[in-house]
C-alpha cells in the first residue's frame, strides 16, 4: 500500500464485513514518542481466539474467494518498518480493534495520503454503519460523525457526490 | 475552493442537493440510477481502484448521470483489478476488469451513456456480488 489512507480503506472493509454497526477510527499523534497511532474499533461480530492468533498470517482469510489475505499483514509489516507495532483486540460477538503505531520521523513512515477521501469513500459506501473519526496532533483535535451529519442532512444521502466532496474536504482540512 | 469547516457547510449542501433532486424528481429514484460497485479489497485497492472511485463520483456528477457509486469487496477476480460492477437500469450488472480512470472514463462515455459495450468484460458473472459468499 501506498499510503496509510489506502490501509485504513482496507481494514474498515473488514469491520464493516464484520457487520459493524458502530466504528471508531483514531489517528492519534504523540508528540513526546513521535508516534502516530492509527485505531480502528468496531463492534461487528468478531473473532475466535485461534482465529485472532492467525489473522496476521497471510494464507488466512475469512473468505471463500481466494486463500489469501493481505491486509492485516501489509499493515503489520509497514508499522514494524518503522519500529513501531502492530495489535488486533477482538472477542466473539463483541468487536475487533486493531491498532498500527508508527515512528511518523522513521524513513519508512508513509505518508498520510488521501484520508479524507478513504473515510467519505467509506463513509458513503455503507451508510447504515455509523462511523466516528477521531483526529488529535499537539493543541489540533477534530472529531466527524456520521450521527451528527445524517441529523443535518435529513434523508439526503451521504452517498451524494457533493455530500462525498464535503467529508473529504472537512477532515482533510482539519488535519493538515 | 472555500475552506469547508462546519456542519453549517454541509446544511447548505443539503439545501443545495434538494433543490437540485425536485428539478430532477423522477430520475432519483433508486431503480432509476445507475449504480457501480468498485471492488475495494486489499487486492483492489493495491491496483489503484481509490483513484478509480474517486473519478467515477467526481466524473458522473460532473456529467449530471444520476448514479450511485459504492465499495464492495473482492469479487474473486484478483488478477484483473481494478474491477467495477456496473448495473443500468432495468439491465443485468456487467463486470468490467483492469479499470484505470481513462477505461472508466470510456465505460462511462460508451457503455453508459450508449449502451456500447467495451473491451474488458469478465464474463461468467451469472451471479450477482449479494449471491457471492465472500
Amino acid at each position: 500500500m501506498k499510503d496509510l489512507s489506502l490501509h485504513l480503506i482496507d481494514i474498515l472493509q473488514n469491520s464493516t464485513r464484520a457487520e459493524a454497526t458502530e466504528v471508531y477510527v483514531g489517528l492519534i499523534y504523540n508528540e513526546t514518542d513521535k508516534t502516530l497511532t492509527l485505531s480502528i474499533k468496531d463492534n461487528g461480530k468478531g473473532m475466535s481466539a485461534e482465529m485472532v492468533k492467525n489473522v496476521t498470517d497471510p494464507f488466512c482469510t475469512s473468505r471463500t474467494t481466494r486463500k489469501v489475505g493481505l491486509g492485516i499483514p501489509l499493515l503489520k509489516q509497514n508499522a514494524e518498518k518503522t519500529e513501531g507495532n502492530f495489535q488486533i483486540k477482538s472477542e466473539l460477538n463483541q468487536g475487533t480493534t486493531v491498532s498500527a503505531v508508527f515512528k511518523y520521523e522513521h524513513v519508512d513512515m508513509l505518508p498520510l495520503g488521501d484520508i479524507g477521501g478513504a473515510m467519505a469513500l467509506t463513509i458513503s459506501s455503507w451508510e447504515k454503519t455509523e462511523f466516528e473519526f477521531d483526529y488529535k496532533k499537539g493543541d489540533n483535535e477534530f472529531n466527524l460523525k456520521t450521527q451528527d451529519m445524517k441529523e443535518v442532512l435529513e434523508g439526503v444521502p451521504l452517498s451524494n457526490p457533493q455530500v462525498i466532496n464535503y467529508i473529504k474536504e472537512i477532515i482533510n482540512e482539519n488535519i493538515k | 475552493m472555500n475552506k469547508i469547516k462546519s456542519l453549517d457547510d454541509l446544511r447548505k449542501i443539503k439545501a443545495d442537493v434538494e433543490g437540485k433532486m425536485k428539478l430532477r424528481e423522477h430520475s432519483e429514484n433508486a431503480e432509476n440510477l445507475v449504480q457501480i460497485k468498485v471492488a475495494m479489497a486489499t487486492c483492489g485497492i493495491a491496483s489503484g481502484a481509490k483513484t478509480v472511485m474517486d473519478f467515477l463520483v467526481s466524473d458522473l456528477d460532473k456529467r449530471n448521470i444520476p448514479a450511485v457509486v459504492t465499495q464492495t469487496g473482492c469479487m474473486g477476480y484478483c488478477y484483473a483489478e481494478p474491477t467495477i460492477e456496473v448495473t443500468k437500469p432495468g439491465e443485468e450488472p456487467i463486470v468490467f476488469g483492469y479499470v484505470d480512470t481513462k477505461k472508466a472514463e470510456e465505460i462511462i462515455t460508451k457503455y453508459i451513456l450508449t449502451g456500447e459495450l467495451v473491451d474488458g468484460i469478465i464474463p461468467v458473472n451469472y451471479e450477482k456480488i449479494e449471491d457471492k459468499k465472500n
